[in-house]
């Protein structure tokens, strides 16, 4: 615990105005940064000794329509060698999402941001093939965004409304 | 000036007998070399994390039946204890030792499946039918612990929804019996086969640089000779009372993944006899009344028991705020559980880190220069599950 809080402490000496929020309550620190500085913050985090995070768990998108910046990109990174987790988030706007790639750092990057893409709509700036994965290539919206029902809601012959959905 | 060379395009898929799966590659070829691939996924894409969105918590598990639908109780059960760690829930010996029971027998057929098909793959059909065997009879120990066979639904949140019974355990421990004689068959059908060693050894090869920057984990990974495995380098379910090794390969090819599948089945051989020789008293869920479903008699005369029954059925019950990652050592890798709650019936967000879709996108590097029979067997050693990959 204690080098997570190193950690976090060279992140402000470094990035200190970009840093939004740090949290300590989870599983691991989470911290949420500006996503003008995320590139910078990444790469630092993976190719400064003292950090160490060279290996990319997952990134994935999520959605908080009534946020200011509702769309963000949540990263979790692991220090293998010290067995240190760390969560990065960054919100964007929902006009014009737009995230610089981190597909120069991490080659894992490449079909986890097309899938945060695909399902939110956000844009990685730089990323050598961006378009939809799993989805439809025609599909003219992205389903993950919470507007999006789970099922058509013209249909009748299906009324969950009593059954916790 | 000499002449423009002629490329072959080769659509390999989406529906291929030799790609145990639904995806497609696109490979470009110069006479039998491949030059690239271009991949294509999603063709059984059944969005369930938007559908985790929608459901009560104790809905979410069958869904995770279906992600690596070959090893189906290290999906459930470690959706469980990503809720449980949410939750704050801790559980007894007992339940760690019967999931760890159950999560290794996966792990078998899991790697039996894999390694069975790459023989089949370079030709030899023999020793697929015969695991094959084997593998049902642990469909059948799946059958006695939850009812089912292939999506298994196992376990509830806090525990299991029943105790092993004594045939349980009765077809555990002929399995244990079993199990050692047919995999040294099988290992000395192949191991030291000629063919096969010349088959697979230096192909579809991968650097523990690579495969790192590629996000490999599991025995994929520690074929190319890092050592990481969840189970020891953060344990959950008590996987640290217990003595194993992780074997590691050198070179990460074909073959190094064939012989790390094959040494971790002994090890999980091992560790599923100490667990069971080792099982301890205790009850075989949690006291949880907010998730784990009264006993029906209980409920038929007991007003508390019939509100809690209603509750969950009904998706009434909150679960506390917060976000957690929660990972258990799949049978292909790293399996997460990312789960973000904001205290309502649902979850907020559920992303599944599923590992085979964060390696599978190596694969064009890994049989670039290679030839097409390679590929094969490239794809199969890597064990691709659609399942998984698509969600």
């Amino acid at each position: 615990m204690e080098s997570a809080k190193a950690i976090i402490e060279t992140l402000h000496a470094k990035f200190s105005p970009g840093i939004l929020k740090v949290d300590h309550s989870s599983d691991m620190p989470v911290v949420t940064v500006e996503s003008s500085i995320i590139h910078d913050l990444i790469r630092f985090l993976k190719e400064e000794p003292a950090m160490g995070f060279s290996f990319l768990t997952t990134l994935c998108g999520i959605h908080y329509p009534d946020d200011p910046l509702p769309l963000g990109v949540v990263y979790h990174f692991h220090n293998l060698e010290k067995n240190l987790r760390i969560r990065i988030r960054t919100f964007v706007p929902s006009e014009d999402p737009q995230l610089p790639t981190v597909t120069d750092l991490f080659s894992a990057a490449n079909w986890m941001e097309r899938e945060a893409y695909d399902f939110y709509g956000i844009v990685f700036t730089g990323h050598p093939n961006l378009k939809r994965i799993l989805n439809v290539e025609y599909l003219d919206y992205f389903p993950m965004r919470k507007e999006y029902p789970l099922e058509d809601p013209t249909r009748e012959d299906k009324d969950d409304r009593y059954f916790g959905r | 000036m000499s002449e423009p060379a002629l490329h072959t395009t080769l659509n390999l898929g989406p529906t291929h007998p030799a790609t145990h799966g639904i995806f497609q590659n696109i490979l470009t070829m110069d006479g039998e070399e491949i030059l690239a691939a271009e991949q294509t996924i999603g063709y059984i894409h059944r969005a369930f994390e938007k559908i985790a969105e929608h459901r009560p918590y104790y809905q979410i598990t069958p869904l995770t039946d279906r992600l690596n639908y070959c090893s189906a109780p290290i999906n459930n059960l470690g959706y469980h204890m990503a809720v449980e760690k949410l939750a704050g829930i801790s559980t007894n010996k007992r339940i760690d030792y019967m999931r760890i029971i159950l999560m290794e027998l996966a792990r078998i057929t899991d790697h039996l499946i894999c390694n069975s098909v790459v023989g089949v793959d370079s030709g030899a059909l023999t020793g697929f039918v015969y695991v094959f065997q084997e593998r049902e009879r642990v469909y059948e120990i799946y059958e006695e612990v939850s009812g089912a066979r292939l999506t298994t639904n196992m376990g509830r949140i806090g525990g299991f929804e029943r105790d092993f019974s004594p045939a349980a355990i009765r077809k555990i421990r002929e399995f244990l019996q079993n199990l050692p004689k047919v995999l040294q068959e099988f290992e000395h059908l192949l191991l030291r086969n000629r063919i096969f060693m010349d088959r697979t050894i230096g192909v579809g090869r991968i650097s523990a640089e690579r495969a790192l920057n590629y996000g490999f984990t599991g025995p994929n990974l520690r074929a190319a000779g890092v050592d990481y495995d969840v189970r020891v380098m953060n344990p959950y379910s008590s996987y640290d009372d217990f003595d194993f090794r992780i074997p590691v390969g050198s070179s990460g090819d074909t073959y190094d993944r064939f012989c790390v599948r094959q040494e971790e089945v002994w090890q999980s051989l091992n560790l599923i006899r100490n667990a069971l020789d080792n099982l301890p008293e205790g009850a075989y869920h949690t006291d949880v009344p907010a998730y784990y479903l009264p006993p029906k008699e209980a409920v038929y005369d007991k007003m508390e028991a019939l509100i809690w029954h209603f509750k969950i059925v009904m998706g009434e019950v909150d679960i506390p705020q917060g976000e957690i990652y929660h990972s258990v050592e799949g049978a292909n890798g790293e399996l997460g559980f990312y789960l973000v709650s904001d205290g309502g019936r649902t979850p907020y967000r559920l992303h599944f880190r599923r590992p085979c879709f964060v390696y599978y996108q190596a694969f064009p590097e890994m049989i670039r220069g290679g030839v097409l029979s390679d590929a094969i067997l490239t794809m199969s050693s890597m064990n691709v599950i659609a399942g998984e990959l698509d969600a």
